[in-house]
């Protein structure tokens, strides 16, 4: 069981200098991720994970700082790294699938030309070579009709087909470790779907690693069998998904599985998390999620709570098992 | 949509522009306090040649028959006859003409020059003193009257240290030409610069910072790469935009410009008509710099059309 | 429902001033704008204090250098510079200042219309904007000034005629940004008229960036009032104007250089006072 994991992330730490202080965006999160795995960050907006994500390749923006932690991609030190070994990993090692596919294409190019850039230019393959791979990339993406698609502006296709174009280029360095951002967020829910089929797909036939960056639980249940629940910048529990979701030992996730509708099982109440996340720039003294709590106590509010090893799973809390047994009780998840 | 039609498409929505620049420049005349006829003679004025005049100008006769008449000869290209010299009015503006296009394209190059480094300079590097000196720029400089800045360079340049230009003229030849119009064009081109310097470096800046150049930096390829061929490409689309939109100030600038040059252009014929009290010149004049700015803004959207595809199809 | 929308509104609005009050005194652009203007302004306010008549011709003491008299010497017919400097600011600022009113308001109230009912009414007005902007805004000013005579009533109606535009773009812009808000949307479920949502709801949202802009605009006017003045068809002597001092001092260029200088670099410390305080204004009102 002790192979190195592709990905090792390491206390890592990412900051916005602001003039009032220092925004603290990612706050000491360490996760990994094996060969072959799906891995996924969860979280609301601001919990940090998608600043966690950008960190990985070094693509934060700019009046972002990276100040601290281990990243370590395919035994690479990525953090303190320079530019060239920086951009030796991005393509070929690790890519990234963004958000919002209709800004992540460059308008005034065709579809085909930003496909084939990577193989042409990082893997030295001839023009033509390289616009045939293209092709071949979009046909296992599943676009339809790719030799014409491949002459198409951005603009000029779907959003769905957008997004697959996307995906295409980030597979197009044959990379080991595919980092997704949210990739299905901005799409309708019946292309979400197709999308999420296709990366599960692409996962099994190419044996890519995933770290899939969401904020909506039944998305990453469906693609991942890892989870890392993020809150306020750090960890607050990582596990296998089957055991996390049944059986949560931290109370946010307990929370967030909570206040998520779920048609297969008719709850008796939907229970949304009272509060509001905090300001990262001055979170509150001890367990962050303290203050919306129904398990704090004084303990909870002194100290900060270090990622408990629970063998197999962490949780950041320390009253994990009262909220396992709470879970128990009230189960949310009821099939296997 | 194919380019033929995209252009057929923006000329045909020209049409009421222009119908509404024949209609202003018209109404010129009609502006004049009091008896035109009388005004524009001046102390010339008698009661016969007043008669000769406002006959001529056909002030006679009603409003709408008066533009019908406009029109008329209008569509003949004829726009009036010099009170001055006696001839065509469009013949006389047709004929300074080259002179103002000359000092148009030479001050819209200084003017690339200049702004075009200064604004990626800014945008490069951000934030940093180099940024803010040059964000100061626009600040003073367009303050800067066009024929203070003429003044100026004439008296630096062309009176003093070496005297390596002349004071006016349009010179002969190409590097003569080149010779003559470098102080007016650098006159020009200070003028419309910061202008440019500020919508450039906000149009390099949403480019840098946009997400697909992120995807391209993710891809590993080299910055440069990532530059010429991402960030570049769109950046030139909102250049040639920004000037563009620009292109009337530009005019509008060469006009003072040659007149304190004395470079004989068709502006510097507006000046001197006004001077001379040749009203149907500096009517003449007046409409080709408004067609001169359509017809701009018809090539600059057509460019605009061919180098961003999102454009094409509206 | 109206009372609630109105409330809305209010608030919003009074949000506004607020901040503005809170922080017009740490806005370095602004105060450093506002400070320049001062001065010139008080200097043009006070010009028969400060200095000696400018139109007073002292044939006998042409063209002499700085003496304690003539702070910055006399010009080529004897008369005061730095007294024509002064009472140039007092004609230029002035006329200035006012000629940017009547834009202000005919374009705003058009951008305003135009905004909002939209149909034919903005169909013509953006006809009317296409049009005058096909005009270099020089060509224009100086053809219509021209036509209209020379003086300052041909500079008021000119920059009249061809300044309205922006505001018209601006506001027109502005509302139709806002006519989309939930106040607006509110007012009109409320039941309350056209003009009452106009003017007493969508106005005082709109009209921040026209007023953030009346500060450039200013900046142009002086321009055209200058220019006009170099050219001979804008004010006319004896009534001092830098654009005049200028043109007069080009023909002594080679000796006096000064002449010519001088009332350009009034021009450029006046236009850049105006530029820092539209740039304080922009980031004033700014909404957070």
């Amino acid at each position: 069981m002790s192979t190195t994991p592709l990905l090792r992330v390491e206390d890592l730490r990412v900051e916005f200098p602001l003039a009032r202080g220092v925004l603290r965006a990612v706050d000491g999160a360490s996760f990994s991720v094996e060969a072959g795995q799906a891995l996924g960050l969860v979280g609301e907006s601001g919990s940090g994970k998608t600043m966690a994500l950008r960190a990985l390749l070094g693509l934060l923006p700019r009046t972002a700082r990276l100040a601290g932690g281990s990243i370590e991609i395919d035994g690479v030190q990525v953090v303190g790294a320079g530019e060239a070994t920086l951009r030796r990993l991005r393509g070929r090692t690790a890519s990234m699938v963004f958000q919002e596919p209709m800004t992540a294409l460059n308008p005034v190019l065709r579809v085909g030309d930003q496909i084939a850039e990577t193989p042409m230019v990082r893997l030295g393959l001839s023009r033509r070579k390289a616009r045939e791979r293209a092709i071949e990339l979009m046909r296992m993406v599943g676009i339809a009709d790719p030799v014409r698609r491949a002459e198409a502006y951005p603009h000029e296709l779907s959003g769905g087909m957008r997004q697959r174009v996307v995906i295409a280029i980030a597979l197009s360095g044959e990379p080991k470790l595919l980092l997704c951002d949210e990739p299905t967020t901005a799409l309708d829910v019946t292309i979400q779907d197709q999308i999420l089929k296709l990366l599960a797909g692409l996962r099994a036939d190419l044996g890519v690693s995933v770290v899939f960056v969401s904020h909506d639980l039944a998305v990453i249940a469906q693609t991942c069998q890892h989870v890392a629940v993020m809150y306020a910048g750090q960890v607050v529990e990582q596990g296998p998904i089957e055991t996390v979701f049944r059986e949560p030992h931290h109370p946010y996730t307990l929370g967030l599985l909570r206040s998520v509708p779920d048609f297969d099982v008719v709850r008796e109440h939907l229970s949304a998390i009272p509060g509001l996340p905090p300001d990262l720039a001055s979170p509150p003294p001890g367990c962050r999620f303290h203050p919306r709590c129904a398990f704090a106590r004084t303990e909870c509010t002194h100290d900060p709570i270090p990622l408990l090893d629970l063998g197999g799973r962490t949780a950041r809390c320390l009253f994990h098992e009262e909220c396992a047994a709470e879970a128990r009780r009230e189960p949310v998840v009821a099939r296997a | 949509m194919t380019l033929g039609g995209f252009i057929l498409r923006r000329l045909l929505a020209l049409v009421p522009t222009v119908l509404g620049v024949t209609i202003l420049v018209f109404f010129l005349i009609h502006l004049i306090p009091g008896d035109p006829a009388r005004t524009i003679l001046g102390n010339q004025a008698t009661p016969a040649r007043i008669a000769l005049v406002r006959h001529d100008l056909g002030l006679d006769q009603s409003l709408p028959v008066q533009y019908e008449k406009f029109m008329a000869r209008l569509a003949h290209g004829n726009l009036g006859t010099s009170l001055f010299y006696n001839v065509g009015a469009g013949r006389l503006v047709l004929q300074r003409l080259p002179v103002t296009l000359w000092l148009l394209g030479f001050g819209t190059l200084l003017s690339l020059l200049l702004a075009v480094p200064l604004a990626a300079l800014a945008a490069t590097r951000r934030d940093t003193i180099a940024d803010h000196v040059v964000r100061a720029v626009p600040l003073v400089g367009l303050g800067f009257p066009a024929f203070w800045v003429g003044t100026m360079l004439t008296l630096l340049f062309a009176l003093n240290l070496g005297r390596a230009f002349p004071v006016g003229g349009y010179g002969s030849g190409f590097f003569g030409h080149v010779h003559s119009m470098f102080l007016p064009a650098l006159t020009v081109a200070l003028g419309i610069a910061p202008i440019l310097i500020r919508s450039l470096r906000a149009s390099l800046l949403e480019v840098f910072e946009s997400e697909y150049v992120t995807t391209a930096r993710s891809k590993g390829i080299s910055e440069r790469r990532v530059l010429v061929r991402h960030a570049l490409r769109n950046a030139i689309v909102s250049t040639v935009s920004v000037l563009g939109v620009n292109v009337a100030y530009l005019i509008g600038g060469t006009l003072i410009v040659e007149q304190v040059f004395a470079v004989g252009g068709a502006g510097q014929l507006m000046i001197d008509s006004i001077n001379a009290r040749d009203f149907p010149v500096v009517q003449a004049v007046t409409f080709v710099f408004a067609i001169m700015v359509v017809l701009t803004y018809l090539i600059t959207d057509v460019v605009h059309a061919l180098l961003d595809p999102r454009v094409r199809f509206d | 429902m109206a009372v609630a929308a109105e409330a809305v509104v209010e608030a919003q609005i009074v949000e506004h001033r607020r901040g503005f009050r809170r922080r017009w005194y740490r806005t370095p652009s602004f105060v450093a704008g506002i400070s320049i203007l001062g001065v010139i302004v008080l200097l043009a306010i006070f010009a028969p204090l400060v200095s000696h008549s400018p139109t007073y011709q002292d044939l006998l003491s042409q063209l002499q250098g700085p003496s304690w008299h003539h702070p910055l010497g006399t010009d080529d017919l004897g008369r005061d510079v730095w007294a024509r400097l002064v009472y140039g600011a007092r004609t230029d600022l002035h006329i200035a200042f006012l000629a940017v009113l009547f834009p202000f308001c005919i374009g705003t109230l058009l951008g305003l219309l135009a905004g909002y009912f939209g149909g034919w009414l903005d169909l013509i007005v953006g006809w009317l904007v296409n049009t005058v902007v096909a005009f270099p805004f020089f060509v224009l000013i100086i053809a219509l000034a021209y036509a209209m005579g020379p003086g300052s009533r041909s500079i008021y109606i000119a920059i009249t005629i061809v300044g309205w535009v922006s505001y018209a773009r601006i506001v027109r812009g502005e509302v139709l940004v806002a006519k989309r808000r939930e106040y607006v949307l509110a007012a009109r479920s409320a039941g309350l008229s056209n003009s009452r949502i106009m003017f007493r709801h969508l106005l005082p949202n709109v009209v921040t960036q026209a007023i953030v802009f009346s500060m450039s605009d200013i900046v142009l006017d002086i321009l055209a009032i200058v220019t006009l003045g170099y050219l001979g068809i804008g004010v006319q002597p004896p009534t001092a104007d830098w654009g005049q001092e200028i043109a007069e001092g080009r023909g002594y260029l080679t000796t006096h250089w000064e002449l010519a200088t001088v009332p350009g670099i009034a021009v450029v410390v006046t236009a850049l006072a105006l530029a820092l305080i539209a740039d304080g204004l922009a980031d004033l009102l700014r909404p957070e």
